[in-house]
């Protein structure tokens, strides 16, 4: 249950920030409380979904964002580009000309990171798992989201490696020529992605020399189409771009896993819907599904958080597409990739990830068990109206904070209107807040 | 800590509510999810015994450092052969209860499987009393 390394890449900007709730609330594992009216995020609990910058009136999350420049490092510069990207631009540009423009801002070798779905194909690989239904790993926010709220369904994450990740390996093997002047680099539409790749220890990290957000690579390309206007109009030359299957250019969609699956399969998409549905089936005894597609943005990786293109008009676009290419992938890309085949022989298995018991009040069992109890009758006192003011999510969470002696029930409101005295008696029961770890203590009345 | 559910006679609707409530407190206690699922596996099953065959009843759930003990007493009818109920795929679920995907007889059976310890007190025309003890301790 280690990797407590884990980076994030999500961040309160504390000048913009106005202490709203609006994050708090939305915050799918609990991460976030307001004190001294602002933000704050729990690094041990926040699973880089993106959910709080999404909903922040106030443009106060930041998300990390590393520099074109970074290209320079390398003398080739490999860019592993989801689909997702060329969707984003208007039906004004082709997918030639944005793929023209994409060398023009750096890249000297440009892979589809879906033509890893038709390699895992070709090399005959299957999802697996120690549980059935099958959960794919696709999405890294889902991933850890199971690993934080739902320890009982970890054993069924699948653990093999994701086409991107394949891509890249496939890239790094048919170029391995070039050797350390070889770059990497992964085009990210979510602060997911980003958190895994800036993990230490994770494939991603291992995989990719940088990563590169979709907005970033969005606006220099663009800039370049609308500047170059001319140049780009003649530009249809066959650049080196592996084509990839129907199914693989629509992996990312909604259903683009599940409709490819033997046996019952589900898609579930948008962070709120995929929580409602693992709550349940946490609960299942016996289901018939074995596969299940979670995507914590809507529609899939075209609702990410970095996207530019609205999430209904990009599906649209890749589906339309999808439709002029083949079923089987052409000749000599197979080819191409069985040359490359052992380089992935005992190379498509993860290591099977970890439960992370962050959930709980505490690591020791006895003193969890006192908080507990104190949880119940701390929440008894508590109005039930789960307002936020106080900072918490929830009555529920200001009980727990409580009971972890990292808040104080004077930070209810709504007691402190209705009883003022009560309200010090109780919170001279329960104790106050210690000054916490940054120093912040806002709720002495 | 002392927990209790009740669960009602042949409400099907509410089968595995009072162990979805119990796995909540389960997961705020730092325990191994492994385990967590062994309790839920028999907790459920013994949940659904108690909607399909008896008059209704209740969870009495103790939760300790070193062990939790979930008693589920009900207010009869009681099993006339304990034996025989503990048979793998030995059942007197109505039609009806089948129909809904309960009554494979298997509940008893694996309660067993997944508790480290089990008790079972009843007789016919009385009440059923199952007690069932899971350890805690690491490395099992
Ligand atoms: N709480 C109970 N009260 C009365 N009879 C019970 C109770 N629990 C189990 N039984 C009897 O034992 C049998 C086997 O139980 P179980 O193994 O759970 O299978 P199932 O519930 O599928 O029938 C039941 O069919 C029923 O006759
Ligand atoms: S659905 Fe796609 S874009 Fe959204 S968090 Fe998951 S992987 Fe990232
Ligand atoms: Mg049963």
């Amino acid at each position: 249950m280690s990797d407590a390394g884990f980076h994030h890449s999500l961040q309160v900007l504390n000048d913009a920030c106005k202490g709203c709730t609006h994050c708090m609330k939305r915050c799918p594992t609990g991460a976030i409380r307001i004190a001294k009216g602002k933000a704050w995020i729990s690094a041990e609990l926040c699973i880089d979904c993106g959910q709080c910058m999404a909903v922040c009136p106030n443009d106060a999350i930041k998300i990390e964002q590393d520099p074109l420049s970074q290209l320079q490092r390398f003398t080739y510069r490999v860019g592993i580009i989801p689909a997702p990207f060329f969707a984003q631009f208007p039906d004004t540009f082709t997918v030639t000309q944005v793929l023209s423009a994409l060398y023009d801002i750096g890249f000297t070798h440009i892979y589809l990171a879906e033509t890893g779905v038709d390699i895992l194909d070709i090399l005959e690989a299957k999802e697996k798992a120690q549980a059935l239904p099958l959960i794919s790993n696709f999405c890294p926010a889902v991933q850890r989201l199971i690993q934080i709220r739902y320890p009982l369904l970890v054993e069924n994450l699948t653990r093999l490696r994701s086409p991107a990740q394949v891509t890249a390996i496939f890239a790094k093997s048919e170029l391995k020529a070039l050797g350390e002047s070889l770059g990497i680099f992964y085009l990210t539409p979510c602060a997911a992605k980003i958190a895994q790749f800036k993990t230490e220890g994770s494939e991603e990290h291992r995989l990719f020399d940088g990563i590169i957000n979709f907005d970033t690579a969005y606006n220099q390309v663009s800039t370049l189409l609308a500047r170059d206007k001319e140049k780009y109009a003649n530009q249809n030359i066959g650049f080196t771009f592996p084509h990839c299957t129907r199914k693989a250019l629509r992996w990312s969609l909604v259903k683009g896993q599940s409709s490819n699956q033997s046996g019952r399969a589900l898609a579930v998409d948008e962070m709120h819907n995929v929580i409602e549905f693992l709550d349940i089936l946490e609960d299942e005894q016996e289901t018939s599904l074995r596969f299940l597609e979670l995507d914590a943005c809507a529609e899939g990786c075209v609702g990410g958080i970095l996207t530019v293109r609205n999430r209904f008009l990009a599906t649209e676009q890749l589906r339309h597409w999808s439709t002029a290419l083949p079923k089987e992938l052409s000749q000599d890309l197979v080819e191409r990739i069985l040359v490359q085949s052992p380089s992935f022989e005992n190379n498509l298995c993860l290591k099977a990830p970890q439960p992370m018991q962050v959930m709980g009040l505490d690591k020791d069992r006895s003193k969890a068990l006192q908080k507990l109890e104190k949880v119940d009758r701390i929440l008894a006192a508590l109005p039930g109206i789960d307002c936020g003011l106080c900072g918490c999510p929830s009555c529920l969470a200001l009980a727990q904070d409580v009971a972890k002696s990292q808040a104080s029930l004077r930070q209810c409101v709504v007691l402190k209107l209705k009883d003022p005295k009560e309200l010090n008696s109780l919170a001279r029961i329960w104790g106050e807040r210690p000054t916490t770890a940054n120093g912040q203590k806002d709720d002495q009345a | 800590m002392r927990q209790e559910y009740l669960v009602p006679a042949q409400d099907f609707s509410v089968a595995g509510v009072a162990s979805s409530n119990l796995k909540r407190l389960l997961k705020q206690l730092n325990i191994n999810p492994f385990t967590i699922k062994r309790i839920m596996v028999a907790v459920f099953e013994a949940e659904v015994n108690v909607i399909a065959h008896s008059y209704g009843g209740r969870i009495v759930c103790d939760l300790e450092e070193e062990e939790i003990t979930i008693q589920v007493i009900d207010t009869g009818p009681g099993i006339p052969n304990l034996d025989l109920a503990m048979t793998e795929g030995w059942s007197t679920a109505s039609e009806q209860v089948r129909e809904l995907g309960y009554g494979a007889g298997m509940g008893l059976p694996n309660i067993k499987k997944n508790c480290d310890h089990l008790t079972i007190q009843t007789k016919a025309g009385e009440h059923t009393h199952i007690t069932m003890l899971f350890c805690l301790k690491e490395g099992e």
